[in-house]
């Protein structure tokens, strides 16, 4: 904890990073591999709405003026992310009507709520950019905490999250609950958005979500290889991000996704290469089998 | 040995199940005991999917119970002792990056536990599962490249890797060579002889399934057969007409019922006449 406060506002935004870094592509492999990257969207905005009404909370009763907008957030997100599941359930056949759904409530919301509001425009400017410089002691706390219950959820549920996105019904019978897991799944998605939010701002979650992962798809052949590299791509992003915004003054969530863009335009060109170069070799090994 | 000493593997009483309104199984009792070989056939669209995955807890029955090892399969929990092969193994999602080696390792999921990842001993499980269906040489390759009877194969895998006492295979052989499904047969039949494993297997292979299995049951709606291959035998005749609604030669027109089964009139007319 003094640790922690002794931290420069530079530092205080790379550690946050790097736990964002590690842990948006972890959970995005899942996502990739489930078809649901795109529920980050959705959840982004609702986490929007539990921001706004967080800071509209804090501002209008005074006996809330403590409120972390992080936490109302983190709330609406959690709620969110289980009515998509059940939204999921609900239309069997049509899944990917729960996003839609969530995410225009999401904006409505917000945009009420928002307007409600007394907070200046740059306020929620840097909620939905992101801004490491704004990141203060209790938003690394709260970085710290739920990127340490999301780390030991995946710790203790890789394999059987692993296995039910792959198949349910072999899952299901090799005794994993997959009503458990996919509430746990559920949580899990929520704490990464909410936890994202500061340094990547709302919009741009979704990005790290899966440009990391979309990377390590051009190389990896196994779920182990999506995921780290997934989370080595995701990390250079984030250092890289962050350092280029620093030293430029430039949007933090913005540089970060631009190089995390740039990463997976290198990955998508050197995979073309190699394909190139394999086609090449297999040509001029037919030409000499003639000769 | 006798049957009824045995203790059972399986025990469904008065199953009824259907979806929204349209009856798939009506009335179903059966008892398996541990160790035998059973062979399940019927017509395309009579229930057999249907039954193994009420079966195995996959789908809850309107009316009726199954218990599995004498637990009902609500509260069962020794899924280790079970291992699945579904018709639709292979309906997966052909991009999604995983290995032959972490398609079967999840056969060993429910046994390895929380926090922890697969030891020496899983893994060495694992190739070993891999060389009993002669896929040694594609363990790291990837899941969706292989061809369909390839993939077949991993999932037998996957379901033979965690040692299961019960072993349910739905059509596990559609699109594995000839060759190939033979040596699986003879290879479910040394399980059986050897291990003692209980053994169900669907099929519509009735011919070759008749040289393997110890026990038939024949499935349409209800449970119309369930005896021992040699009853099996003296009654096919009579039993291929009740289910299929016209003789079939079942070695030679082996694709031929596959059309007939909805002369359910026709069907009625035969079994007056028995
Ligand atoms: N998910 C479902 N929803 C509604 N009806 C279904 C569903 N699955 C199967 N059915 C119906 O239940 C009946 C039995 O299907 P089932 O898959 O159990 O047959 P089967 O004996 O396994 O056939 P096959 O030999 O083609 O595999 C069919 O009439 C089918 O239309
Ligand atoms: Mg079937």
């Amino acid at each position: 904890m003094e640790l922690l406060q002794q931290l420069t506002f530079l530092e205080r935004g790379v550690l946050a990073g790097l736990i964002i870094g590690f842990i948006c592509p972890v959970v995005g492999a899942f996502l990739l591999v489930r078809r649901m990257t795109i529920i980050s969207e959705g959840l982004s905005h609702i986490t929007l709405s539990g921001i706004a009404a967080g800071v509209l909370m804090s501002q209008t009763t005074a006996l809330l003026a403590f409120i972390n907008p992080l936490y109302t957030g983190l709330i609406f997100s959690l709620v969110g992310s289980l009515l998509v599941e059940k939204l999921r359930q609900i239309y069997k056949h049509f899944q990917e009507l729960a996003i839609p759904i969530i995410l225009s409530s999401g904006i409505g919301l917000s945009a009420l709520l928002i307007s409600m509001s007394t907070s200046s425009y740059s306020e929620w400017y840097n909620y939905m950019f992101g801004s490491i410089v704004t990141v203060n002691l209790n938003d690394l706390l709260f970085i710290f905490m739920t990127g340490i219950i999301a780390m030991l959820l995946l710790a203790a549920f890789y394999k059987e999250l692993l296995s039910i996105s792959f198949d349910q019904e072999f899952a299901f019978t090799s005794g994993i609950s997959v009503k458990k897991m996919n509430f746990l799944f559920s949580v899990l998605i929520a704490l990464v958005i909410s936890m994202s939010m500061k340094v990547v701002g709302i919009l741009l979650v979704g990005a790290m979500v899966t440009l990391p992962v979309a990377a390590s798809m051009q190389f990896a052949k196994s779920f182990r290889q999506v995921v780290f590299l997934g989370i080595l791509f995701g990390e250079a992003a984030m250092i890289g991000g962050i350092f280029f915004s620093y030293f430029f003054n430039i949007a933090t969530g913005g540089m970060i996704v631009v190089t995390g863009l740039l990463l997976l335009i290198i990955a998508l060109l050197i995979n073309k290469i190699k394909k190139i170069m394999n086609s090449y070799r297999l040509i001029s090994s037919r030409k000499e089998i003639v000769k | 040995m006798n049957e009824q000493s045995r203790p059972l593997a399986i025990d469904i009483d008065q199953l009824s199940f259907a979806y929204q309104n349209q009856n798939v199984l009506e009335d179903i009792n059966m008892k398996v005991p541990q160790g035998s070989f059973l062979g399940l056939v019927g017509p395309n669209g009579s229930g057999k999917s249907t039954l193994i995955k009420c079966l195995l807890g996959l789908l809850t029955p309107n009316q009726g119970t199954v218990k599995l090892f004498g637990v009902n399969v609500k509260k069962f929990d020794r899924w280790n002792d079970i291992g699945f092969v579904s018709q639709k193994a292979n309906s997966f999602n052909s991009g999604f990056p995983a290995t032959v080696f972490e398609v079967v390792s999840m056969g060993l999921y429910g046994k390895v536990g929380l926090f922890r990842f697969l030891n020496r001993k899983h893994k060495q499980k694992v190739r070993e599962a891999i060389a009993q269906v002669g896929m040694e040489d594609f363990i790291n390759e990837n899941i969706g490249q292989l061809s369909g009877g390839q993939q077949q194969r991993v999932f037998i895998a996957r379901a033979l890797v965690s040692d299961p006492s019960l072993l349910i295979l739905d059509e596990p052989t559609v699109g594995v060579d000839a060759k190939s499904v033979t040596n699986f047969y003879t290879m479910l039949k040394k399980l059986n002889d050897e291990k003692g494993i209980t053994l169900i297997l669907v099929t519509h292979d009735i011919g070759a399934m008749s040289e393997y299995v110890t026990d038939v049951a024949c499935l349409n709606k209800c449970l119309h057969f369930h005896g021992n291959k040699h009853s099996f035998e003296e009654n096919k005749e009579e039993m291929m007409t009740a289910m299929y609604g016209h003789e079939v030669n079942l070695l030679e027109h082996n694709h031929d019922h596959d059309h007939h089964h909805h002369h359910h009139d026709h069907d009625d007319v035969r079994r007056d006449e028995t």
